[in-house]
């Protein structure tokens, strides 16, 4: 058991080095220059001296000056010091405090939508896997939900229950004419705002479950061993509980990977809602080039993957009894 | 079941954690549209308790102006030095010597008590500051403040003062009130009546103690400044400002800003900025937002500079900047071919439903038009003609080709790639155009739009200076000013700008004697109109025989405004000053809107 995990912790190190590697590498092989574009952007109408005297604030600032070898050893050394560098787009700001800042809108939104999505959309599929009025209803509905374009459905929840409705706020995470305080009528005011993102992604979601669960349910009824279970005259009870625990394996993997990217699941639903998440910061990263927050988001997300691949295969062995018969040598 | 909703509950714990702890939320930006968002302000939703009115936390409507255009990301320093500094750090907070009105063309003493003098050999210039003037922190404004500042640009090689270059050799205070400053033979006046208005003054007992290295790092969040505003709070997606109480200018001038309180909000999508805007939930916008016109007819409250076209006033000129240093644009002859076979009043009408104006063929803005040589401008400025551009192009040698194009004089194919950054639609819309009626006259133009980044990257010159790899692009980076200096010195600069920081004379052009002519400009002093009127007629002349760029149209000061809660806005009817948020306009009279606008009294 503990040279199986060890064993996969060096796969998931080398795996992290190798892929931290080319989170540095790929935002740099983006064409164009990001101090050409901030100091553009920033020092429009400056003179020709005070731009350059930026250009030079800000390669200094950002160590763009040194050479692409000197700029991956200091990557690998901040790194391990924990330090994720300054945000371009951030001017200057520490990269970690501006994801610290955008994450928990981010989590906010996705862990309850995940989380909830997936055990009612599991738990929906299942029973329609054998009720047919739900297989007839809830079914249709899943698919529809789940093949629209999240942009779509996002616009349409957004003009339906903001613009017509006027239920809740359209866009941002709190009112612009409120400051952060603990108080109710701030805490009602992001609950507000919260709402629309998290519903439409929850629905989206949800179909996407339900539809896998009823599928994997009526598979497992009528695999060979259900039908070997049946034939001993076995109940009904019985046999869908195994079914059933046959089913969620992959859905399991199916949650963990979810959680795994969950930063970047949240992409559209911040831009269509302009949510202040981490969404909103990596589509930021890529038009002002920003490596470093790019990098650094890229970063959690390889780490999520990895942590959450690693708990997937622990709760492997604790779920699927076959796992721990393979690892003692045995067969199933 | 129990447990995750458990969980949410934790999540949104964890989100108000965050939100209070004043670390950043996150930025909002996205100037790409998303399509016809709809949209309902937050500010509507979120009222709900009269009795939130009383608390700090939240800005009653009613004292309170929304606005946005200026702020493409998070606001992340406030540091009035720093061209990225928040919007209103430098006007709101900081304030200058001076005010420029370039509708009237003149200089408001400001921070100065009066307008400066020079002594007769015009090396030495001496201004009064205003007495009775206090810092936020409460400690006395004087002349020493002022001489500190200006000579920062001698000390702080880090800020890149263009004020070495314009001859400044040293500031002082003489006493409490007056402050000389020292050129050296030859100033370059317009750029020190620039400065004037444009520099924002620091107090020197903050400010005495950064270093060279320190100076542009200090994010400088609460700043010290003397300005009607003070900071009061920011996110990633907004920046609040609280009311000065003790502004200088309410005895001194009996002017008092109207607004408690100004909200602004980093630019979202166009859509997302026009819906605010038509729900009154945002008051000022300086977006481009298309399709105005329709929007002030509709009567929804909303209003612009004029009431009808061209609705804005001209802020900058839209350019087409040819890649002189290729073939065949580094011929003066195929150039003024091109700029013939341009149709702009297209762009003007289709593009843009004539919420903006053709440019003068000098590409001057509407403020300059006393330095324009009318007469010569006749003579020798281009007009849109289809037929005469094929002429012209013939009689310089461009044979068409097979497939009904010119091609290059060896006889290779011509195609020349026209890029303009994606999601500016406008531009998007107006490069296609321009590629149609250049099409129309046999010129092929390619038009294309790949990333902002991309745009900049072709655009600018290498670092060692070789070649961009551009043919044609869009720009109007020079903006309304007070000195005609500035558009000379973008079209014409010598040596050639490189690299990251360039950011003139695109088009690679280079002429000795219109770059001497643009240096003898920059040093004829602002009140000589004669001689800045001969010099600009000289440098007309060889901008219009050249044609080294082609001005397309006036771009707008983008300003559309909700009555329903602030009304009394500038308009060409009313109050004739520049209705923007945008940097430097604060000091181009726009404070002066603060003071003007009047709350709407809330309907019973």
């Amino acid at each position: 058991m503990r040279r199986y995990f060890l064993r996969k912790l060096l796969t998931y190190l080398v795996t992290f080095f190798i892929a931290a590697t080319i989170d540095w590498l790929i935002p740099r092989m983006m064409p164009g220059n990001p101090i050409a574009s901030l100091v553009t952007r920033s020092c429009t109408g400056c003179s020709p001296e005070f731009a350059q005297a930026m250009v030079t604030h800000y390669q200094n600032l950002f160590g763009l000056d040194k050479s692409l070898p000197e700029q991956f050893i200091g990557f690998w050394v901040s790194l391990v010091q924990g330090d994720l560098g300054l945000s371009i787009y951030g001017n200057g700001r520490p990269v970690a405090s501006m994801i610290m800042g955008a994450a928990p809108y981010t989590l906010a939104v996705l862990v309850p939508a995940i989380l909830l999505s997936w055990i009612i959309g599991n738990t929906a599929g299942a029973i329609a896997a054998r009720r047919r009025w739900l297989d007839n209803t809830v079914l249709p509905v899943g698919y529809v939900l789940t093949a629209t374009p999240y942009m779509w459905l996002g616009l349409v929840v957004a003009f339906v229950l903001s613009f017509q409705l006027r239920w809740f706020p359209m866009s941002l995470g709190y009112s612009q004419n409120l400051e952060p305080s603990l108080t109710i009528d701030f805490f009602l005011d992001l609950v507000s705002h919260w709402i629309m993102p998290f519903m439409s992604l929850f629905l989206v979601m949800f179909g996407g479950w339900a539809i896998g669960m009823r599928n994997m349910i009526i598979y497992e009824l009528e695999s060979d061993y259900s039908r070997y279970l049946e034939a001993l005259g076995a109940p009904q009870g019985l046999i869908r509980n195994y079914a059933f625990r046959n089913a969620m394996l992959p859905q399991i993997t199916g949650l963990a990977l979810q959680l795994g990217v969950i930063v970047a699941g949240s992409l559209v639903t911040e831009i269509v809602f302009q949510y202040p998440g981490v969404g909103q910061l990596v589509f930021n990263a890529i038009k002002s080039e920003d490596y470093f927050l790019l990098q650094g988001i890229f970063l959690f997300i390889i780490i999520g993957v990895l942590a959450a691949n690693f708990i997937v295969d622990i709760v492997y062995v604790i779920v699927d009894p076959r796992t721990r018969v393979a690892m003692r040598g045995g067969t199933a | 079941m129990g447990k995750s909703r458990i969980l949410a509950l934790l999540a949104v714990a964890v989100l108000i954690g965050s939100a209070c702890s004043n670390s950043s939320t996150s930025p909002s930006a996205a100037p790409v549209s998303t399509g016809n968002t709809p949209v309902v302000t937050p500010a509507a939703s979120a009222t709900p308790a009269a009795s939130a009115a009383a608390d700090v936390n939240s800005y009653p409507r009613a004292q309170t102006l929304y606005t946005t255009g200026k702020q493409w990301g998070a606001p992340s320093t406030w540091n009035p030095l720093d061209p990225n500094a928040a919007m209103g750090v430098v006007g709101l907070q900081y304030e200058t010597l001076f005010l420029y009105d370039p509708l009237k063309d003149v200089y408001t003493p400001w921070l100065a008590a009066a307008a400066g003098t020079w002594d007769d050999a015009k090396t030495t210039y001496t201004v009064k500051v205003r007495t009775g003037v206090k810092w936020s922190d409460g400690s006395d404004f004087t002349a020493d403040d002022v001489a500190f500042t200006i000579n920062l640009g001698l000390t702080m090689k880090s800020l890149g003062s263009s004020l070495p270059q314009a001859g400044l050799t040293s500031a002082t205070a003489s006493d409490k009130t007056t402050v000389v400053v020292k050129f050296s033979a030859s100033p370059a006046y317009q750029e020190w009546a620039q400065w004037l208005y444009n520099s924002p003054i620091v107090p020197k007992a903050i400010w005495s103690k950064e270093t060279d290295a320190t100076i542009l790092k200090n994010t400088n969040w609460n700043g010290v400044g003397t300005g009607p505003y003070t900071t009061k709070a920011h996110a990633d997606d907004r920046m609040v400002w609280q009311k000065n109480p003790n502004w200088w200018a309410k005895a001194a001038l009996n002017l008092e800003v109207k607004p408690q309180y100004i909200v602004d909000l980093v630019n979202g999508a166009n859509s997302v900025a026009l819906g605010q805007l038509l729900q009154g939930g945002i008051d000022l916008s300086n977006n481009f937002l298309p399709g105005v016109a329709s929007v002030v007819s509709g009567g929804y409250g909303v209003t612009t500079y004029f009431p009808s076209t061209p609705y804005m006033l001209a802020g900058n000129t839209a350019v087409l900047v040819p890649n002189t240093t290729k073939k065949p644009l580094d011929d003066a002859a195929f150039r003024k071919a091109l700029a013939t076979a341009i149709n702009v009043d297209d762009i003007v009408n289709k593009v843009y439903g004539q919420i903006v104006a053709k440019s003068d063929p000098t590409g001057l803005l509407p403020y300059f038009s006393k330095y324009i040589d009318a007469n010569q401008v006749k003579a020798l400025g281009v007009t849109f003609d289809t037929a005469k551009a094929k002429a012209m192009l013939a009689a310089a040698g461009y044979k068409v080709g097979k497939d009904g194009f010119v091609t290059n004089k060896d006889g290779s194919a011509l195609k020349l790639k026209l890029e303009v950054p994606d999601g500016w639609s406008d531009w998007m819309a107006a490069e296609n155009s321009i590629a149609a009626s250049a099409k129309a006259a046999g010129i092929n133009i390619d038009p294309q739009h790949p990333d902002y980044n991309t745009v900049v990257a072709d655009r600018n010159r290498k670092d060692d200076g070789s070649a961009p790899a551009f043919d044609l692009i869009i720009n109007n980076d020079v903006q309304v000013g007070n000195t005609p200096w500035t558009w000379y010195d973008y079209v014409f600069r010598l040596p050639l700008p490189n690299g990251a920081a360039e950011n003139r004379n695109f088009e690679g052009y280079k002429n000795d004697v219109a770059w001497a002519l643009v240096q003898k400009l920059d040093k004829t002093p602002v009140d000589d109109l004669a001689t800045m009127k001969t010099i600009a007629s000289q440098l007309q002349k060889i901008q219009l025989t050249d044609e080294p760029i082609i001005p397309l149209w006036y771009n707008g000061i983008w300003s559309q405004v909700n009555n329903s809660v602030w009304t009394n806005w500038p308009s060409d009817k009313g109050n004739q000053v520049l209705p923007a948020t945008w940097n430097g306009y604060w000091q181009m009279g726009a404070v002066l809107m603060l003071t003007q606008i009047t709350a709407v009294p809330p309907a019973k």
